[in-house]
């Protein structure tokens, strides 16, 4: 079996938007989205110790994206895939999912999986895109996995509760955080990281033209960048044994007891 | 403008957020509004879309499609604004809605802008805005063609009942992609809620890991039952078991809006933040001075909510006594 996990290298600490292009700043220290690092371990969970399940990690982004795969790796998946190019700047849900979507394709895995939100853009969708791409059913906010028999049963979380769903593979599923701890890379897992197949493809390497993606070809845009309306006159104290009182008097002001 | 919008139901009730986004979208002055309903049973629902702004209502009632699946959604979406040549399809976000969009946009290679709080028409042009980057700056979005997708955060719009007539009502039939037909709901485990509903409390007080044991939610308890309000929880301490699904508040689990808000040792987690920061007034408690949740409060208390909840409640109640 094939396990493919799809991850993002998102900028650390506090990150900015440049004025400029308007663009997320990712010219700083990046590291592996936090949230993708569930997806990793859920794939080695479902590896387990079956030699016959590889564990692909694929990620589109620029060259220092190289890092959060080779974290992947030294967690314990067996090959990386890096979609890097240029022309891939600036792409929105549309023109990502098309990369994504020809690259996964053309390693046909029988389930993919997503980490439930980019830590940088807050988005939260990309798997729906891509297994529509794809043309194969997608389950998200899965709280548990399990294969059996060629299927996937997956509790789902909702604001209502929960349901099991169960799926046919090939299918995509994006994990909620709420669904394992992922491990730390082992000292032994990041030396042999460095030995592990590692794959680096182009736009023109998947048969993917310019204007399909990046700004081109996408469908949003941003227009303007502006502060955000502040909270008001938003204060923060710290308790001098008298917390209790200024809390009653900062409600009594507002009305609210 | 032509605008369509994704309409959720839970049992026998329209979703308060999708409403919310239809009376928005009837408000924006682009002309009749339409909204596609989806589900078992669902055409006895469509009369009450006419209150909250909906001209006309497309209609899938099949028995087959109640389970919460976006792929089918999908299909029945793609049919109706192809046919009804639509040029704006809006949704609230929900675990339904956020897949049943970004499944919509790759179907029809259509912009998809996500997390927006506001929409507005500017010299003709629908603009989006879009806090980012932990809501450190707001962003203004727009689309460079139609169809135009639009994904609003939970709780962005209130939902008033307008004087709106009794829309016109449509049956689609669809038919399925055979991938749309994977998945399928095999159960479902709802925990209803006991006491008041987290959802139309004017107070909520909310109790995260900081309080430090189970035990500790009667703070909260006590709190709440001085303010007059609901008790809420975050995902981390329903998973550990010490409240009940019912009260988790978040990305999944409730999203609340009330007036005023109270999180006690909570830290702020997207997965929280999500579900309350729309709330009037957010006063937080928690020892660490560092905690994001201290980032979107109006009064933040660095301090130990052992110490400071049971003086808080004491202080209430003589309040609300005298």
């Amino acid at each position: 079996m094939k396990v493919a996990v799809c991850v993002k290298h998102v900028p650390e600490g506090s990150p900015r938007l440049d004025p400029g292009s308007k663009r997320l700043d990712r010219s700083g220290e990046g590291a592996l989205n936090h949230f993708d690092a569930n997806a990793v371990e859920e794939a080695l969970r479902l590896k387990g110790s079956d030699a016959d399940t590889e564990v692909l990690v694929v990620s589109l982004g620029p060259a220092k994206a190289a890092d959060s795969l080779r974290k992947a790796l030294a967690m314990g998946a067996d090959r990386a895939l890096h979609v890097s190019d240029d022309g891939v700047a600036g792409s929105d849900l549309v023109a990502t999912s098309k990369v994504l979507a020809k690259a996964l394709g053309r390693e046909s895995p029988d389930l993919v999986l997503f980490g439930q939100q980019a830590s940088d853009s807050d988005g939260a969708v990309l798997w729906a895109a891509v297994a529509e791409r794809l043309r194969r059913p997608v389950v998200s906010q899965a709280a548990e996995l399990s294969l059996a028999e060629g299927a996937l049963r997956v509790k789902r979380q909702t604001e209502f509760g929960y349901d099991v769903i169960e799926a046919p593979l090939p299918a995509v599923v994006a994990v909620s955080d709420a669904i394992n701890e992922p491990r730390y890379p082992s000292l032994k897992g990041i030396m042999g990281a460095k030995k592990k197949p590692f794959d680096t493809v182009s736009l023109a390497d998947l048969g993917i033209e310019a204007g399909e993606v990046g700004e081109a070809g996408s469908q949003t845009e941003v227009l303007a960048l502006s502060e955000p309306p502040s909270r008001g006159d938003a204060r923060k104290i710290e308790d001098d044994g008298n917390a209790a009182q200024a809390i009653v008097d900062f409600l009594a002001e507002k009305r609210l007891v | 403008m032509s605008v369509l919008v994704f309409l959720e139901h839970h049992g026998t009730e329209l979703q308060k957020g999708s409403l919310g986004v239809l009376a928005k979208a009837a408000t924006l002055g682009g002309g009749d509004v339409a909204a596609v309903l989806v589900g078992g049973g669902v055409s006895s629902l469509a009369p009450e879309a006419g209150k909250f702004g909906a001209a006309k209502v497309y209609v899938v009632d099949d028995d087959s499609l109640e389970p919460p699946l976006p792929q089918a959604r999908v299909d029945v979406l793609a049919k109706v604004v192809r046919d009804g040549g639509y040029d704006t399809v809006l949704f609230a976000n929900s675990v339904l809605a956020a897949d049943a969009a970004a499944g919509l946009a790759a179907r029809l290679d259509a912009g998809l802008n996500w997390d927006l709080v506001d929409v507005e028409l500017r010299d003709g042009e629908l603009v989006g805005k879009r806090p980012a980057l932990q809501d450190s700056v707001l962003v203004d979005v727009g689309w460079k063609a139609a169809p135009r997708l639009a994904l609003f955060r939970a709780g962005s719009f209130d939902a008033p009942e307008g004087a709106g007539g009794e829309p016109e009502v449509e049956n689609v039939t669809v038919e399925l992609e055979d991938y749309s037909r994977g998945a399928k709901v095999v159960s479902q485990e709802q925990e209803e809620s006991s006491g008041p509903s987290i959802e139309d409390a004017d107070v909520i007080v909310a109790g995260g890991r900081g309080l430090g044991a189970p035990e500790n939610f009667t703070l909260a308890e006590e709190l709440a039952r001085a303010l007059g309000g609901a008790v809420g929880a975050t995902r981390a301490v329903v998973d550990a078991g010490w409240y009940p699904y019912a009260a988790q508040i978040g990305q999944t689990g409730k999203v609340v809006s009330p007036k005023l808000y109270v999180a006690l040792g909570i830290s702020g987690a997207i997965q929280h933040k999500v579900g309350m920061q729309s709330s009037n007034v957010i006063v937080a408690i928690n020892k660490d001075p560092n905690a994001p949740i201290f980032e979107f409060s109006d009064l933040g208390v660095v301090g130990d909510v052992h110490e400071i909840v049971p003086k808080l409640t004491e202080l209430v109640q003589q309040r609300k006594g005298s």
